[in-house]
C-alpha cells in the first residue's frame, strides 16, 4: 500500500513537472494561432475559440520573415559544414599525428575555455569591421570557422581509429587527405553528427554575437528579428508568438529527431560512455 | 618520424589560424584595448586614441552602474545557480526512481526548454508575465495571490528572470547528474539497505556522497555560465526597471555597441574574465584536493572505495599533471573532459561567440 502511495505521489510529481515545463511552449503555440485580440483576453484563454493562420502570413508578407529565415538557415548550415571540415582535421591531426609541441598547443586550447567570449567581441569587431566584413554573413561565419570544443570532441573520437588502419591506407599509397577524406572521417560518422548538432542549434539560437555583427535589418537572423519586432509590435502578442514558433520549430525537430545523438554528447564531456 | 610532421601541420593549420585571428589575438587586443580610451571619435579615426592607463578601471570602480550590474549578476548567480542545480538535481533522481515508465519520454520534454531559442523564449516568457493577461498572474490569482507587475516591478524582474532561466536551463544538468547516478554501483544501495537506511537516510549516505564530484562540476559550470547572463534582459527588461536586471555582459554591450566606450566596455569585460577565471581556478584547486584514490570533501572515506574507475575520468584533473607526449593519449581524456563540457552549456562562452 504504502509503496504505491509513493509511485502515485512520485507519478504526480513528475507529471506536474512535466505539465509546468511544457506549459509556456504550449501556450506559445496555442496564442499564435488566436485571432487578433483574443491572446488580451480577461480571463487568459488557453485554447484559441478559432484557429487562424493570419499572423503567420503577416509575418511572411508583412514582415519578411522568409528573409531571417533564410538568413538563420544559411548561417547556421555554412557555419556548420565549414567547422565540422576544419575541426575533424585539427581533432584528427592531435589524434594521430607526432609532432612538435603537439601536447603544447593541445592545453593551450583547452586553457583558451576559460575566456569568456565576450572578451573577444570588442576588438573581434573592429578587426572585422576592417576587414569590411561587418553586416555580412562573413561577419558571422568567419568567428565560428573553427572551435576549440569541435577539436576537442574529435580528437576524443579519432583516438580511437586504429593506427594500424591508417598504416595499411599508406602503405597502399593513399595520400594523407585521401586518408582523412575517406578513412577517417566516416570511422567518426557519430562524433560527425553529434558536432553537426551542437553546432547547427549553437549558430541558430545564437543572440549576441549575430546583433552586434549584423547591423542591417536584411541581414537579421530570426532571433535577432524577433528581438527587434518586439520593439514594435509590443501589443501584437499573437503575431510575436507566431514568430517564436517558427523560431523554435527548426530547433526542436532537429532535438526530438537527433536527441540520442545530442545527449550522448553532452554526457561523452563529464562521463565515460 | 620526420616525414609525418609536414601533413599534420596542414590539418591544423586551418583551425588553428582562425582560433589564433579570432580568438586569441582578440583577447590580446581586448586587454589593450581596456587601457586605452576608444570611444565613438576612435572608431571614426584611430589619431584620437589615448593610452589612458587603468584609468578605465578606476572608472568602474568608481561607477555606480557598475556595482549595481555586479550586484545583479550576483543576485542571479548566488540564486539562480542553486536553484537550477537543485531542480536539476530533484528532476535527475525522481526520474531515475525505479518505478519510473515514460522515462525517454519524460526526460524528453524536461530537457526541451533547454534546445530552444532564448530570444524566442524570452518573447513567451515576456507574456506569461504578463500582469494582466499572463498565465502566471492568472494561476496566482486562484490562490489569491493578487497580480504581481513581474516584469515592470523592480524587485520581481530578477526573481522573474531566474524562474525563467531555471525552467530553460534544469534539463541540461538533469542529464548530466542521471548518467551520475547511473553510475552509482547498485550494490551500494544494497548494502546501506542491509544496515537499514531508508530512502531519505540512502540519498543523504549514498547517493549525495557518491555525486559530490559531479555536483560541483555542475555547480561551477552552471555558475559560470550564468555570470555571462545577457539575453533575457535584453528582451524582456532592457536592463530595467531602474537598472534591476542590467547584468555585467548587457553593461559591456551597452558601453560598447551601443555607445562605442570601448575602452570602458573592455574594462567590464575583463572583470567578468576575472570572477569566471578565479572560479575555475578554486574549481580546480578543489578537485586538485583529492588526487587519485582519495574521496571529495564530504564524500565519506572508508565506505566506498571499490567504485569503478570510471568515476575517477569523470573529475577533471589539473592540467599540470597531464602526462609527456607518448602516454598521453590514455590518460588525459579525463584531464580536459570537464574543460570541454563548459563549451555546451546554455551560457557558455563559446556559444556567444
Amino acid at each position: 500500500m504504502k509503496r504505491r502511495l509513493q509511485a502515485a505521489l512520485l507519478y504526480g510529481v513528475l507529471g506536474s513537472a512535466a505539465v509546468v515545463t511544457l506549459l509556456p511552449l504550449l501556450w506559445m503555440v496555442s496564442a499564435s494561432f488566436m485571432p487578433t485580440g483574443e491572446a488580451t483576453a480577461l480571463p487568459p484563454r488557453l485554447l484559441p475559440s478559432r484557429l487562424t493562420l493570419e499572423h503567420y502570413q503577416a509575418l511572411f508578407t508583412r514582415l519578411s520573415l522568409a528573409r531571417y529565415a533564410v538568413n538563420s538557415a544559411l548561417l547556421a548550415v555554412g557555419v556548420t559544414l565549414v567547422s565540422l571540415l576544419l575541426n575533424s582535421m585539427a581533432g584528427y591531426a592531435f589524434a594521430k599525428f607526432r609532432f612538435g609541441g603537439r601536447d603544447r598547443i593541445f592545453q593551450a586550447l583547452l586553457a583558451a575555455l576559460v575566456i569568456p567570449g565576450q572578451v573577444a567581441m570588442l576588438p573581434l569587431f573592429l578587426m572585422l569591421k576592417e576587414m569590411g566584413v561587418i553586416n555580412t554573413y562573413w561577419g558571422v561565419i568567419i568567428p565560428g570557422m573553427a572551435s576549440v570544443f569541435g577539436i576537442f570532441l574529435m580528437r576524443q573520437y579519432a583516438v580511437s581509429i586504429p593506427d594500424t588502419l591508417l598504416d595499411a591506407a599508406r602503405i597502399d599509397g593513399a595520400g594523407e587527405f585521401r586518408i582523412y577524406w575517406s578513412l577517417v572521417l566516416p570511422a567518426c560518422t557519430p562524433i560527425l553528427v553529434t558536432l553537426a548538432i551542437f553546432t547547427f542549434m549553437g549558430t541558430w539560437n545564437d543572440f549576441l554575437w549575430p546583433l552586434i555583427v549584423l547591423t542591417d535589418d536584411r541581414m537579421y537572423t530570426l532571433p535577432v528579428a524577433l528581438a527587434n519586432l518586439a520593439g514594435e509590435h509590443v501589443q501584437d502578442i499573437e503575431l510575436m508568438m507566431a514568430g517564436a514558433v517558427l523560431t523554435v520549430l527548426p530547433v526542436v525537430v532537429v532535438f526530438v529527431a537527433l536527441q540520442r545523438y545530442y545527449i550522448a554528447g553532452i554526457l561523452s564531456g563529464s562521463v565515460k560512455e | 618520424m620526420n616525414r609525418r610532421i609536414d601533413p599534420a601541420y596542414w590539418f591544423l593549420a586551418p583551425a588553428l589560424s582562425v582560433i589564433v585571428i579570432f580568438f586569441f589575438v582578440p583577447v590580446a587586443a581586448s586587454v589593450l584595448l581596456s587601457l586605452t580610451d576608444f570611444d565613438i571619435y576612435a572608431v571614426a579615426s584611430r589619431a584620437d586614441l589615448r593610452f589612458v592607463g587603468a584609468d578605465n578601471y578606476l572608472r568602474l570602480l568608481h561607477e555606480p552602474l557598475f556595482w549595481v550590474a555586479l550586484r545583479n549578476t550576483l543576485y542571479f548567480v548566488l540564486i539562480g545557480g542553486p536553484l537550477s542545480v537543485g531542480v536539476s538535481l530533484a528532476a535527475a533522481v525522481l526520474l531515475s526512481a525505479k518505478v519510473v515508465r515514460f522515462r525517454g519520454v519524460l526526460r524528453t520534454i524536461f530537457f526541451l526548454p533547454v534546445v530552444t531559442t532564448l530570444v524566442a523564449v524570452a518573447m513567451v516568457f515576456r507574456y506569461v508575465y504578463h500582469p494582466r493577461f499572463g498565465l502566471l498572474n492568472y494561476g496566482l490569482s486562484f490562490v489569491g495571490i493578487g497580480p504581481i507587475d513581474w516584469l515592470g516591478d523592480p524587485h520581481w524582474a530578477m526573481p522573474a528572470i531566474i524562474l525563467m532561466a531555471v525552467w530553460k536551463n534544469f534539463g541540461f544538468n538533469m542529464v548530466i547528474f542521471i548518467a551520475g547516478l547511473q553510475s552509482i554501483p547498485e550494490r551500494l544501495y544494497e548494502a546501506a539497505g542491509i544496515d537499514g537506511a531508508h530512502s531519505w537516510a540512502q540519498f543523504r549516505y549514498v547517493t549525495l556522497p557518491m555525486l559530490a564530484p559531479t555536483f560541483l562540476f555542475v555547480a561551477v559550470m552552471t555558475m559560470i555560465g550564468y555570470f555571462q547572463l545577457f539575453a533575457e534582459p535584453y528582451v524582456m527588461t532592457q536592463g530595467g526597471p531602474a537598472h534591476s536586471t542590467l547584468s555585467i555582459v548587457l553593461l559591456m554591450y551597452q558601453e560598447g555597441f551601443r555607445w562605442w566606450n570601448m575602452g570602458y566596455a573592455a574594462a567590464v569585460a575583463f572583470v567578468l574574465f576575472a570572477i569566471i577565471l578565479s572560479l575555475t581556478l578554486v574549481a580546480m584547486r578543489l578537485r586538485r584536493q583529492e588526487p587519485l584514490g582519495t574521496p571529495l570533501p564530504g564524500e565519506r572515506p572508508d565506505a566506498f572505495r571499490d567504485r569503478p574507475s570510471r568515476r575517477r575520468q569523470k573529475k577533471a584533473a589539473p592540467q599540470g599533471e597531464r602526462k609527456s607526449a607518448s602516454d598521453s593519449e590514455s590518460n588525459d581524456s579525463s584531464t580536459v573532459r570537464a574543460e570541454a563540457l563548459e563549451a555546451r552549456l546554455p551560457h557558455s562562452p563559446l556559444a556567444a561567440r
